[in-house]
């Protein structure tokens, strides 16, 4: 069927943030996670954070999704700020976390309804959305399943699906397609695109993939040691580093030094149980 | 929230059993075990005086693991799911702590029709609402209490822990095993301050007609520290930062 593909958004609303976030801190004891950081993402942009190991990805990333208070600084998230009215901004984001967040005692289709009971989907809608979106990442014919027998790429998709399944104006991905393999990045990316094509549904993501950027992000922000070194477009990004792929530019502007970062109390938990 | 807290406990066969085996272990080998010591002593039947021991102890259990099964949701990841969700932390813990509840208070039924094919009589069935009441006062506290040490701890090591210097101690010394009435006087002072203590002696209120605090206090007290540590549950839980 040939469509053209809708413009992204009116004149008007491109001139508005639906992400603002103005000198955003946070502070873990004698460590500056976040530190004065400020930005903001277009409607129907897709934004990516880029950024080592450490850099305060994630933190931020928490701040604007209500689940870490900041130490100072203002985020907007939609027009509503989190700490004060973290409903609002609860529902107009959809979230893919950096680790599974699923419910593997659930099937599929479980843990989709209870998402949706969560986000107050209207009953009578609650069942053909769902239908629809397992089809859309495929597991519809699998949605009996416990998900513990899924593969690591079913589950995420199914997270896609679920970060969706509310309508949201937002979707954050961190780091969505770490492991995967290539066929299944492509997979997930297309969906990404599609979506932010038809819906105009602004995409937050972080990655450690170039290529990834390069292809899909409208916007980039490098993040490092709690601050953004630099933001722009891709094209922007290469002219200002000299450099002639972003990830050349991207370690000119982060150095070469591994990062190291402690493991968190999950972390060790998991590596206990593996033994 | 509450329905998915019963759907993965019947989806774990082996949770069931094992739950359901200890005290059933508990009330065979003691009861069988005590029940001619305490019948001379002049104490009357022991499956009898132990059967609602049994019952809180596996409510207790229960409830209060079903609490700390937040830590589990944390290390999966599902605990994220559930934050950045439009519900306010209030909600989730009520529906939390009353699914965890609802699985402690079916436990204890089924250690109760189990009990009655020892030998275990109810003096009157038509006490069974109160009992289920009393039940599920039982179960939200210590489902409360789980859910408050949960949202404290953030891994599995404090667990032990807790299991050694809290849970061992709440059961042995809360006059579920023996009669208050008769044991020392350090021991009575210790389960007066022991909350499971009052659970248990209304339950035995309920079932053989004897307490020994009295109905009002029980209800009293085990009322009230539910609504409190209710209360800091919630509070604690709502300052989770993942």
């Amino acid at each position: 069927m040939l469509q053209t593909i809708p413009k992204k958004c009116s004149m008007m609303e491109c001139m508005e943030n639906i992400i603002e976030v103005k000198n955003l801190t946070k502070k873990f004891k004698d460590l500056v996670a976040v530190d004065d950081v400020s930005f903001g993402v277009k409607k129907g942009e897709i934004f990516a954070f880029l950024g080592p190991n450490g850099a305060g990805k994630s933190t931020t990333i928490k701040m604007m999704t209500t689940v870490m208070r900041p130490t100072s600084g203002e985020i907007k998230i939609n027009g509503f700020r989190p700490e004060t009215e973290a409903h609002q901004v609860r529902k107009s984001f959809g979230i893919v976390f950096q680790d599974s967040s699923l419910d593997d005692k659930l099937t599929a289709y479980e843990n989709l309804k209870y998402h949706g009971i969560l986000y107050g989907v209207p009953r009578a809608d609650l069942k053909p959305r769902i239908e629809k979106m397992l089809k859309f990442v495929d597991l519809w014919k699998r949605r009996k399943d416990v998900v513990k027998k899924y593969s690591g790429g079913m589950k995420r998709r199914l997270e896609v699906a679920r970060g969706l399944l509310h309508h949201p104006e937002i979707f954050f991905l961190d780091e969505p397609t770490l492991g995967l393999d290539p066929q299944t990045r492509n997979y997930i990316w297309k969906y990404i695109k599609n979506l932010n094509q038809e819906k105009n549904i602004t995409i937050f993501f972080t990655t450690h993939y170039m290529e990834e950027v390069e292809q899909m992000a409208d916007r980039v922000a490098i993040i490092d040691h709690g601050k953004i070194i630099i933001s722009g477009t891709v094209k922007e990004l290469l002219e200002q580093t000299g450099k002639e792929t972003l990830e050349q530019a991207f370690i000119e502007l982060t150095g070469r030094d591994i990062r190291e970062e402690d493991a968190s109390a999950v972390d060790q938990m998991r590596n206990q149980m593996r033994h | 929230m509450w329905l998915r807290q019963l759907k993965r406990y019947f989806r774990s066969k082996a949770r069931i059993f094992g739950s359901i085996g200890q005290p059933l272990l508990f009330l065979v080998a003691l009861g069988f075990g005590f029940g001619p010591t305490f019948a001379k002593a002049g104490e009357g039947d022991y499956i009898q005086f132990l059967t609602p021991g049994i019952i809180t102890m596996s409510i207790l259990f229960t409830a209060l693991f079903s609490g700390i099964e937040i830590i589990w949701d944390r290390q999966f990841g599902f605990l994220k799911e559930t934050l950045v969700a439009p519900v306010s932390r209030f909600e989730i813990v009520i529906g939390k702590t009353l699914g965890g509840a609802t699985v402690a208070v079916f436990q204890g039924l089924i250690i109760a029709i189990a009990a009655m094919f020892i030998g275990f009589k109810p003096q009157d069935i038509w006490t069974l609402p109160l009992a289920l009441l009393i039940m599920m006062l039982i179960a939200i506290l210590f489902a409360a209490l789980g859910t408050a040490i949960a949202s404290v701890l953030d891994d599995m090591q404090g667990f032990q822990l807790i299991m050694n210097f809290l849970v061992m101690p709440l059961f042995f010394l809360s006059g579920a095993l023996f009669p208050l009435d008769e044991s020392p006087g350090f021991i009575q002072v210790i389960a007066m301050i022991n909350p499971l203590s009052y659970g248990v002696d209304a339950l035995r209120g309920v079932f053989l007609g004897v307490t020994h605090f009295g109905y009002t206090t029980d209800l009293l007290v085990l009322g009230i520290l539910t609504a409190v540590v209710w209360s800091i549950g919630s509070y604690l839980f709502s300052r989770i930062e993942v």
